[in-house]
Parts: C-alpha cells; structure tokens; sequence
C-alpha cells in the first residue's frame, strides 16, 4: 500500500511551516511522528493534498517542567522520551502510567502526545490523560499563540479547535495545588491494540489527604474521549475512602457509552470501567509503581 | 465490449509532472543520493531503491514489526516513514549489522538459540533488539520482551528469539570487556 500523491514541505523554521499551512489550500496536514496519518494514508482514509513536515523544526522536542511546576510537552516530544523520562516518572504519575501503554514500542519511538491530541481518536490514550488532569493545548498561528484547554480542543473524532493555518506547539499540565497522584489502565487485547476500556485518575490531595482536584476520563468506550465530571466531583473534599472509591467509580460506569464490538460486550466494558476505576482510586500511583519503567 | 486505450495522465507523468523530492541519506554507512516521490515509503526506498531486501514487508499496517529499521540509531517501523524523512538522516538495515562474510551477534544470538522457523520476521526482531542493546546493554528477560513487544512472529512463540536476544547480549558485554572498555 502506499498514499495518494501530495505535495511535501519540511520548513525549518515554525513560522515557515504556519505560512505554508497558510496558503496551502484546505486540505493541508501536519506531519509530525505520522503513526496514524501515515497508516490512514495509506489506507486511503486521508488524501492530504499537501504535507507539511515538521520533524525538522528545531527546538519542539521537549519536556519540561515550568518554573510554576506547570509541564509542558512540545510537539516533537516522541511517546517513548516520555516512556523513559525520569521527570516525568517523578512529577506526573498518571502521564507516566500512560507512556509505556501508548501502542507499541517502535511506534512509541516515532509517534508524538500532541499529534495523538490533534488526531482525535476517540480511542486516543493522551486524549484521556490529558482531559483527566485539566490539561491544555497551545496553537500557533499568523496572529500569534493561543491556549485551548482540552475539554474544548476536540470537538469531535478526528476533529479539533486548530484552524487550518494554526499548529500545536505543545501540550500544557497545569501546576498542582496539591499532591499530585494518579494513574492510567488500559485493558487491551495485545500490544498495539487500541484500548478496548481506558481510564485515567488525575488526583491533587491536601495535606490531610483529602481530594482537592479531581479528574477521571475515559477511552474506548464511547464514541468520544469522556469527562467523568460527576464522578470527579464526588471526590472533592473527601478523603479516599471505600465508600467514596465506589461512587466515583459507579458514577465513572454510568458515563461510559460503550459498545459491543469483537473487544466484548457493553456490559464488559462498563463493568471494566468500574474495575479500573476503583483500583486506580484505592492505589493511586500503584500503576506506575507496577511499570517496568521506573522498576528499572 | 472492452476498450483499453492510453492513460492521458501517463505522458504527463512521463513528462515529468510527478512531483519528486532530491533527498540525500546513508544506508549502512553508503552514501546515496535518490529523486523519489515524496509518497515513497522508506519500506520501498529500501527494497526497491537500494535492492535491500533483508528489510521484510510484512502486515504493511503497522502491526507486525518485519520492516524495522534503525533511522538514526532508532528502531521504527519502515513501512510507517516516508523515504524523503530520511533526507540527511543514516539508516541501518538488517544487512548493515555484520559485514558480508561475518555474523553480529545477534545473529550468532538467532543462530546458536534457534531463535528463528521461517525467518520473515527475523531482521525486524534483530533491528528491534539492536535499538534496545544499544540503549540497555544488560537487558532483564522482561526488558526483552518489552522491547520486542511490537514485533510479531507466527512461528516459535517467541521463547527462543528472547533467548536469542539475551545470548547476544551476553557476548556482546563479553566482547566490551575483553576490549578493557
């Protein structure tokens, strides 16, 4: 197989590659780590008519922590330099639960977190993560830089807040008011597979251990990233008790849409759901203990 | 009835209206320089440009691992790069581990644990592992098949390609010391 013809442009600056996003017609994309637009390609589910590169843009391969204690991602940053990054193991544990489980490792080494976020795909893994922890996009454009905050930034599958000459530079955590604990589980059927039920727990705590920041979303079961708003919110202010672990977590069930597909039943990944939940509320940061990654 | 009549596009693509791109790489440490189609993909780049065939398409969707090449040191899935990324990039292929008449390690590895049946899989595994011995010399077991984890084979249930993997490892330490490095 191989993709329909386009036309490729490799800027080497970024203000290059929005001029060219600019006058490249209506159906120009970003190529950044390309492990979902080449595929799709390929299949024939996308025939770009121009291809902007923008591998070859310096200074977008980061991680980093600001001086605030926000992070931020930078559009280069592949999958697998947050798999092994020890920042991020140390200051953002579900972020760092979510790395090894993101598709395989050879794609890991190409793919980037901000294109999964421009890719939409409602089974998106970064998706999750980044709507459980209140996250934030950055885009640049002709007029300068704006921050879409995640919940707004997809507006449906495959679609985002981006205007057509607009390009995400980074994706944003913002600071933590309090400890930061959580994690990420992903129930798939092999390495590589999309995840047939994921849930992401992003948790801040006060110093008596009680939630004063909650965020738990939820992949692969329905036909978009979920916010479990309610089942956040019913944390808020407590200490993580069983109780409270399970109404959040039935809650988080209740918010799910699943299907039945070939992964398993509606009920199955609803019941799933519920499972996860509940294990990463009553051991917040044990996925993370459990990866190899930080073993290691 | 049936008309078989020339394609108008043909002569204009004859005539040179296909967009190419110049791109300038080293594979196994040759340099080439080749006017390609920006829609090439490196898998094809690879096999049909240089004549490497040890670089095995496989599922052609990116699951299965068989083309994995190193680009920049870097495992990555051939058939999921275009070949005009590579430009002023190195790539290393199954072929450029060893010279003609010797084997590397990895290959003795597959060799000694009969880390292979039909092989077709067999230089993605080894351009799979060689990414993650280059990172991580002294590899766990569990770090193998981590690493390996998105490489597929249908034939020997990957005991022995683990086992093979961690036998290279092995020499290759082996060898480091016996240099005093």
């Amino acid at each position: 197989m191989f993709p329909p013809r386009f036309a490729y442009q490799a800027p080497r600056s970024l203000e290059e590659a929005i001029s060219l996003l600019g006058s490249s017609g209506d159906y120009a994309k970003v190529l950044a780590g390309g492990q979902s637009l080449v595929p799709m390609m390929k299949l024939r589910f996308a025939s770009p008519d121009v291809i902007i590169d923008i591998n070859n843009l310096p200074g977008l391969d980061y991680h980093r922590a600001g001086p605030d204690g926000s992070f931020h991602v930078g559009a280069l940053a592949r999958h697998a330099d947050l798999e092994w990054s020890s920042l991020l193991g140390q200051t953002q544990p579900t972020m760092a639960a979510a790395a090894p489980l993101i598709a395989d490792p050879l794609v890991r080494n190409r793919g980037t977190l901000v294109g999964s976020l421009c890719h939409a795909d409602p089974q998106g893994d970064w998706a999750a993560v980044m709507i459980a922890l209140k996250g934030q996009v950055v885009a640049q454009g002709p007029a300068g830089r704006r921050t879409i905050d995640m919940k707004d930034f997809v507006t449906g599958p495959f679609e985002t807040a981006l205007a057509h000459d607009e390009i995400a530079v980074e994706a944003v955590v913002p600071p933590a008011q309090g400890a930061r604990k959580g994690g990420y589980l992903k129930l798939e059927r092999r390495v590589g597979d999309f995840a047939t039920c994921g849930a992401a727990v992003a948790l801040e705590t006060g110093p008596a251990g009680d939630v004063i920041k909650a965020g738990i979303a939820l992949c692969g079961v329905g036909g978009a990233t979920i916010d479990a708003v309610d089942a956040a919110d019913a944390l808020i202010g407590q200490p993580l008790g069983p109780a409270v672990i399970d109404t959040a977590a039935s809650l988080a069930a209740g918010a799910a849409n699943p299907g039945s597909d070939h992964r398993g039943s509606a009920d199955y990944k609803r019941h799933m759901v519920h499972t996860f939940v509940t294990r990463l509320l009553t051991s917040p940061n044990a996925a993370l203990d459990a990866s190899m990654r930080t073993a290691a | 009835m049936t008309v078989v009549r020339d394609d108008p596009g043909a002569a204009g693509e004859a005539a040179g209206n296909v967009p190419t791109a110049t791109i300038r790489f080293t594979i196994n440490g040759a340099r080439k320089i080749a006017e390609i189609e920006p829609r090439l993909l490196l898998a094809d780049l690879i096999r049909g440009g240089t004549g490497l065939t040890g670089t095995h398409r496989g599922c052609d969707t990116t699951n299965c691992g068989a083309c994995t090449v190193l680009v920049d040191g870097v495992p990555v899935k051939s058939c999921t790069m275009l070949a005009v990324q590579v430009d002023g990039r190195s790539v290393t292929t199954v072929e450029g581990l060893a010279g003609p008449s010797e084997l590397h390690p990895l290959q003795e590895g597959f060799k000694a644990e009969h880390g292979l049946q039909c092989g077709f899989c067999t230089p993605g595994m080894m351009m799979a592992a060689k990414g993650l011995l280059d990172r991580n010399p002294d590899p766990t077991e569990e770090e193998v098949r981590w690493a390996l984890s998105g490489n597929l084979c249908r034939c020997t249930g990957y005991q022995n390609i683990v086992k093979s993997v961690l036998w290279a490892a092995r020499k290759l330490r082996e060898a480091d010391g016996s240099d005093g490095s």
